[in-house]
């Protein structure tokens, strides 16, 4: 790549190039299908996943902060769109509802409606904060204390989401709908176009979704070569050298949790509209491993890595496993479909990939020595093979 | 002893000694905090501690059971700092394993006491053989190749290895929660001591588990190869140096941590008389949040935590609902990991510090 650029005005510019030209490609992709197919919506969801893997790639990748508890994420950028557009409190205003720039169709319901692109806004605030919240206690602790606190976290959220629907307050609402699922979500309605309409064409959903996946990438890596993402990398290497050098950690590690955060939760908003629920089933440990696996596939740290995890594994989430290879375990005569394995088909990708190629698909050149020459990256297990 | 020896050393300065003090029995009061509550409430309200004792007695059965699992994580983590996330669903198919063996061998109240505690036994003494072999193997394949790697490597293993063992569990049995015969009329009262009832099953699961837990340690503390554990697990280069082979070792711990395992999982069959795939998971964290509020690494302070737990989760499931007793359970797993990551009897370690 670079040998081809050399003497261009693109040099050292390649990421630029490889973005424009696989984001075109992205975005001619979906002409090929029918607007309504499966494909479409495989597409939809791939690239809702490689918005939140990019996002907690900056918390595991950069900052080298394992978070078992994402979901939270996901699970609050879903709920703020649950909660401010849809009839969820359905007699704010005298049950005349609460709008703002909501769109024809949702301004005569009842309930908070604010438009998509507000309700991102707000998303990104809550997420952010509880980014930030969920972060702090894991301050002073190191390696697999913040899993664990994280997947405890993660564990709470999805507990409220679950049994939110026992919890009341002012008028009788309820936190969350429970497993009875926040529904209907407004669709999406940005000023200046038609408002989307998931009976008409899914394309407009993945347009939308690959504009957030350009601007995922872009914060990606400005953010890696930035001033923090510097630093980011410095505290995965060495903590304590990091902070001898000046890299105020709290800070430092605050705003990772936070940038990665509100990536999951834009994410989380887009696919409550997308999805037109929100159900407290999908945000159970199960899905925080599934986005955890994409990044550990594609290459921690990895931008382009991780993006190619995101969508190889949604496409073995939602096409492979139930679409294509779930008949197979009859056909061998065995009693069962391949879909109830599908975390234990992650779990394994995951297996495969630390024991056999812990850099991923696609490395991180720094990443790879780290693993191979055992250059920073904290402490190894201190147990040498003889 | 001179009693002139002008030492440099003025000892710990007391603002260091009232920090330790307050973060130690401000834990303990965090802990104390809820039973408390719940005491005087009852003796206002009711006007007795019956239901609290009541509570209590299942809590302390419950606890033994997870004392068990804890020991498992704490013992790994003691020798090669590392969470064994899987731990719980060893203990998971640890359960299925002594519910096909129990199939297997015919075992009904039918046989009579003897018979049926001869049969129990051989069935636990498989189950821990199985699941003491199943942890070993998961050391060999997925954290042995792992040593030289960053530390959250083998952590991201465990969780793969977790997910594949659950897996296995819903091909065996299904994913939805069974049931299993109560064999040992786990609910029948057996003391009633003015009102606070003492069950078969937690006079079962407290036989069980205190003579294990007793074994256990006097292993550890006398035999050759509990010397070689903690000498492992001090300084692992050292240990090789003095001539001992680190790798069997570690294998022997992760043998030790699966039978504890196998064992747990046929008492919570017969004391929970349930059957599910995702109870490992659930018992795992709540085993590991056990182990780390007694202090991680610390076979006492598993022990002491699996009661406290214990009892915290049969407070919260009868007093504040049982779909809410994870929410209490990971409360307390975070407040101990801010305020005091070394547990209540742990030493600082390098993870905590």
């Amino acid at each position: 790549m670079s040998s081809a650029l050399a003497n261009t005005p693109l040099k050292g510019r390649e990421n630029l190039v490889v973005a424009v030209v696989a984001l075109t490609f992205a975005a001619i992709l979906p002409l090929f299908f029918d607007p309504l197919s499966l494909v479409v919506d495989n597409f939809i969801l791939a690239a809702a996943y490689v918005v939140m893997a990019l996002g907690l790639n900056i918390v595991v990748g950069f900052a080298g902060l394992l978070d078992l508890g994402y979901v939270a994420f996901y699970a609050l950028g879903a709920y703020t769109i649950g909660w401010f557009a849809s009839d969820h409190f359905s007699s704010v205003n005298g049950g005349e509802g609460f709008h703002v720039a909501a769109g024809e169709f949702a301004s005569n319901l009842p309930g908070i409606h604010l438009n998509f692109l507000l309700v991102v806004v707000v998303a990104v605030i809550i997420v952010g904060i509880a980014g930030m919240l969920i972060g702090l206690p894991t301050l002073r602790l190191r390696g697999d204390y913040i899993a664990i606190v994280t997947l405890a976290f993660g564990e709470i959220i999805y507990r409220f989401a679950v049994n939110g629907d026992e919890i009341t307050f002012a008028e009788g609402y309820k936190l969350t709908n429970g497993r009875q699922a926040i529904s209907p979500i407004d669709s999406i309605d940005l000023p200046l176009i038609a408002p989307f309409d998931s009976a008409f064409s899914l394309r407009p959903f993945y347009w939308f979704c690959l504009v957030l996946v350009a601007i995922v990438l872009f914060v990606n890596f400005r953010l890696r070569d930035s001033r923090l993402g510097r630093a980011w990398i410095a505290i995965r290497e060495d903590e304590v050298a990091a902070a001898s050098m000046g890299v105020p950690l709290v800070k430092t590690k605050l705003l990772a949790y936070a940038t990665g955060a509100a990536f999951g939760g834009i994410s989380g908003a887009f696919l409550g509209s997308y999805l037109t629920a929100v159900n407290a089933n999908n945000f159970q440990f199960g899905f925080s491993i599934f986005i955890l696996a994409m990044i550990i596939l594609g290459g921690l740290g990895s931008i382009w890595g991780v993006a190619i995890g995101a969508i190889l594994l949604s496409f073995i989430n939602s096409y492979f496993i139930p679409e294509v290879f779930n008949g197979v375990p009859r056909k061998l005569g065995l009693d069962f479909d391949l879909t109830i394995l599908n975390f234990g088909i992650f779990g394994f990708l995951i297996l495969l990939v630390m024991v056999l190629r812990p850099q991923g698909i696609l490395p991180e050149r720094r990443r790879a020595l780290e693993l191979t020459e055992g250059v920073g990256a904290g402490d190894a297990i201190e147990v040498r093979r003889p | 002893m001179s009693t002139n020896t002008a030492t440099a050393d003025p000892g710990p300065r007391l603002s260091d000694t009232l920090r330790e003090a307050a973060s130690k029995y401000g834990l303990i009061a965090v802990l104390l905090a809820l039973p408390v509550y719940l005491a005087i409430s009852d003796l206002v309200q009711k006007g007795n501690l019956t239901d609290l004792g009541n509570n209590l007695v299942l809590g302390v059965s419950n606890g033994a059971i997870i004392a068990l699992v804890a020991l498992g994580y704490t013992l790994v983590y003691g020798i090669i700092e590392l969470i064994n996330f899987a731990h719980g669903d060893v203990f998971m198919i640890g359960s299925f394993v002594s519910f096909g063996l129990w199939g297997t061998f015919g075992i009904t109240q039918g046989m009579g006491v003897a018979g049926m505690i001869a049969g129990l036994l051989v069935v636990m003494l498989l189950a821990m053989v199985v699941c003491g072999g199943l942890n070993v193997m998961i050391e060999r394949v997925a954290y042995k190749p792992l040593r030289n790697a960053p530390k959250l490597a083998p952590l991201i293993t465990a969780v793969g290895m977790s997910f594949i063992l659950q897996n296995v569990g819903v091909l065996w049995l299904g994913s939805s929660q069974g049931s299993v015969p109560d064999i040992v009329n786990q609910a029948h009262v057996l003391f009633d001591i003015g009102g606070v009832v003492i069950h078969n099953g937690d006079v079962l699961a407290l036989a069980v588990t205190m003579p294990l837990v007793f074994l256990l340690t006097t292993f550890i503390n006398r035999s050759r190869l509990g010397k070689a554990m903690r000498a492992t697990a001090q300084d692992p280069d050292a240990a090789r140096l003095m001539g001992i082979n680190v790798n069997t070792t570690i294998s022997m711990t992760f043998l030790l941590g699966g039978m504890l395992a196998g064992a747990a999982g046929l008492i919570y069959l017969l004391y929970q008389t349930s059957i599910w795939y995702f109870a490992g998971f659930q018992a795992g964290l709540i085993a590991f949040t056990a182990a780390v509020m007694g202090g991680i690494g610390n076979l006492k302070g598993a022990v002491l935590g699996g009661f406290i737990i214990g009892i915290i989760q049969q407070l919260a499931e009868f007093r504040i609902g049982a779909e809410w007793t994870a929410v209490v359970v990971f409360t307390y797993l975070v407040l101990i990991m801010v305020f005091r990551p070394q547990g209540l009897i742990g030493e600082q370690t390098r993870e905590a510090g």
